[in-house]
């Protein structure tokens, strides 16, 4: 079960979600002191840990517009949150994938603040509402990278059999 | 069945015949851009090769471009220190197309590679920066990804399971009235597709319009596709790009002039005729809540921004001029200027357009894009806004949350800096 602890409407940009002024920060282990740093009440609760790992952010459309800036989602993904979101913009996605930030493309999703969510490969179910909501899976090349724990991983593969190393 | 530009470019990517929207492919890279942020692209990549026992080397150093602009000269010691580290990795990988923070070959990477002749038509172009999709001007397909892909692609010289997207077509056509310009076609367009209009799509440019549009203002265009969450803007070459090419570019070597079939499959056509549109603003907080400028004229201004990746080239900064010639900027109205590069700085200055802008009471900064998203220089106070030839109007955009910014063109930029309030240009600028 995971609870929702944040909700967002359409568009959010990655300014947003971490405000260019923080992007000379750059390492993953030291960007999520940032995240949504202007929804302060947020940021607070995070920082002083009140928010447990595997709760949910959700979203409206194209969540993570905007720059490509990866900060905005090694902030989230420092916190081990999970986006649900109905819609998301493809750089930002790619990003999550990319880091392993789990991400869940519900375009019907129904839920609020407090509320419980189960969330399976195939829908979302509101606990708290009782209402269940599909989700839309992965494309198979990104389905592959988070198979194989992100991207670097998966590089690294790759590296290996193209210069003749056994893996 | 035909293909589209970009189909064409991924299948020569991957040296296939022909590929189709939904392929997976691993497209080889002909340019990797990145700027500051390759300070990221560093770290990510040193952990793709942790503890393969094989030595972190990029797979071609002359095809990595690295351009300082995004926080130029550093603002902070740990930016410098950023800086510092790119500078010595570019030194240690024999990095060529290296451009640091210079008057004489400086400037913002959207401009820095095109006005190099880096981008050519037909080339795959990857960027870690979103506004890569500029270079599709080019006719090259050219989009941004994240620090770790691009770690990926310095490792393997490809981009990883890149599905092919649908293009979508836009036809634009008629003759472009006085004072209204490419950035305004571009707002008026995504008003019209939305901010995720275009999300996991190309665009790909056509129209009378567009025959007789610079590469410069088509420029403006691939550069905002991705407002429309394009994944990349495409211009099939012409003679225009060619003339580009060799005459602001100096490329000598023969220009692939690939182009899309006439019976390519788009997923969906839109034709806009621009010929009686007005200037176009686009209000806070999101690029495609876009107004003609005749409905918020009147707004007060305090901070006209006039430059960047999108708009701070020779002919944005000529109409600028031209505008403020003799005119003095409004007392509660400040102004800067921010050209795209060196190079264009100096022709500016050549040109008088520098001296004029001055004279009006402009302040005309180094090139960079600091002011545009909030990290160096311009920042807005509380309650402020903004007029910006700049692309994006997010909130906290330029650097703080409680601001609002208005996005315009160059000409809508200079007739407001006269006035202090949003103006039409076509209003004689008085």
């Amino acid at each position: 079960m995971a609870k929702v602890v944040f909700k967002v409407g359409d568009d959010v940009s990655t300014d947003a979600i971490y405000p260019g002024r923080y992007m000379a920060t750059v390492l993953p282990t030291e960007t999520p002191q940032y995240c949504f740093a202007d929804h302060k009440e947020f940021n607070e609760k995070l920082n002083k840990g009140e928010i447990e790992a595997g709760s949910v952010i959700v979203a409206g459309n194209n969540f993570g517009c905007g720059s490509s800036r990866e900060q905005a989602a090694s902030c989230i993904k420092g916190w081990g949150l999970i986006v649900v979101a109905k819609s998301i913009a493809r750089i930002f996605l790619q990003n999550a994938v990319n880091l392993g930030l789990q991400t869940v493309i519900c375009p019907d999703v129904e839920a609020e603040v407090g509320d419980e969510l189960e969330i399976h490969p195939d829908k979302i179910v509101n606990k708290t509402s009782g209402k269940s909501f599909v989700v839309i899976p992965h494309a198979p090349a990104r389905q592959a990278i988070i198979e194989a724990g992100g991207l670097i991983p998966y590089a690294r593969k790759k590296l290996l059999q193209e210069r003749g190393v056994a893996a | 069945m035909g293909a589209t530009l970009a189909e064409k470019i991924f299948a020569k990517s991957v040296g296939r015949p022909s590929v189709k929207p939904g392929d997976v492919l691993e497209p080889s890279v002909g340019l990797a851009m990145s700027h500051e942020n390759a300070a990221l692209v560093i770290n990510q990549f040193k952990e793709i090769f942790k503890d393969t026992g094989l030595e972190p080397r990029v797979w071609d150093p002359s095809r990595i471009a690295i351009i300082f602009d995004h926080r130029v000269p550093a603002e902070s010691a740990k930016t410098a220190n950023n800086q510092k580290k790119i500078r010595e990795f570019v030194a240690q990988q024999g990095i060529t197309k290296f451009h640091e923070i210079r008057g004489d070959e400086g400037g913002i990477c959207h401009q820095i590679l095109p006005e190099n002749g880096y981008v050519r038509p037909g080339m795959i172009v990857v960027g870690t920066d979103s506004h890569t999709t500029t270079h599709g001007a080019l006719g090259a397909v050219a989009w941004g990804i994240g620090a770790t892909e691009m770690a990926a692609v310095w490792a393997l010289g490809r981009v990883l399971n890149v599905e092919v997207p649908p293009t979508i077509k836009i036809n634009i056509e008629g003759e472009l009235p006085p004072m209204v310009a490419p950035k305004d076609i571009i707002l008026h367009i995504i008003g019209k597709l939305t901010a995720q209009g275009g999300n996991f799509r190309v665009l790909e440019f056509h129209g009378s319009t567009v025959k007789a549009m610079s590469t410069s203002g088509r420029l403006v265009l691939a550069n905002m596709s991705v407002e429309a969450g394009a994944t990349s803007g495409l211009f099939p070459p012409d003679e225009e790009t060619e003339r580009y090419l060799r005459e602001e570019a100096g490329v000598k070597e023969p220009i692939e002039m690939i182009t899309p079939d006439p019976d390519a499959e788009y997923e969906k056509v839109v034709t806009i005729d621009v010929s009686k549109l007005e200037p176009q603003v686009a209000c806070p907080h999101t690029v495609d809540n876009v107004k003609p400028v005749s409905e918020v004229e009147g707004r007060k201004i305090d901070q006209i921004v006039i430059g960047s990746c999108t708009n701070g080239r020779l002919d944005d900064i000529a109409i600028a001029a031209e505008i403020l010639k003799g005119k003095k900027i409004a007392r509660n109205t400040r102004m800067l200027v921010f050209p795209a590069s060196g190079r264009i700085y100096r022709q500016a200055l050549e040109a008088g357009y520098i001296q004029t802008l001055m004279d009006a009471g402009a302040v005309v900064m180094n090139s960079g894009c600091g002011c545009c998203l909030g990290v160096h220089q311009g920042a807005l106070a509380d309650g402020e806004v903004a007029l910006s030839t700049t692309n994006r109007n997010f909130k906290g955009r330029m650097g703080n949350p409680n601001a609002e910014v208005y996005l315009c063109s160059p000409a809508t930029a200079a007739a407001s800096a006269i006035t202090g309030v949003i103006t039409d240009p076509r209003k004689g600028a008085c």
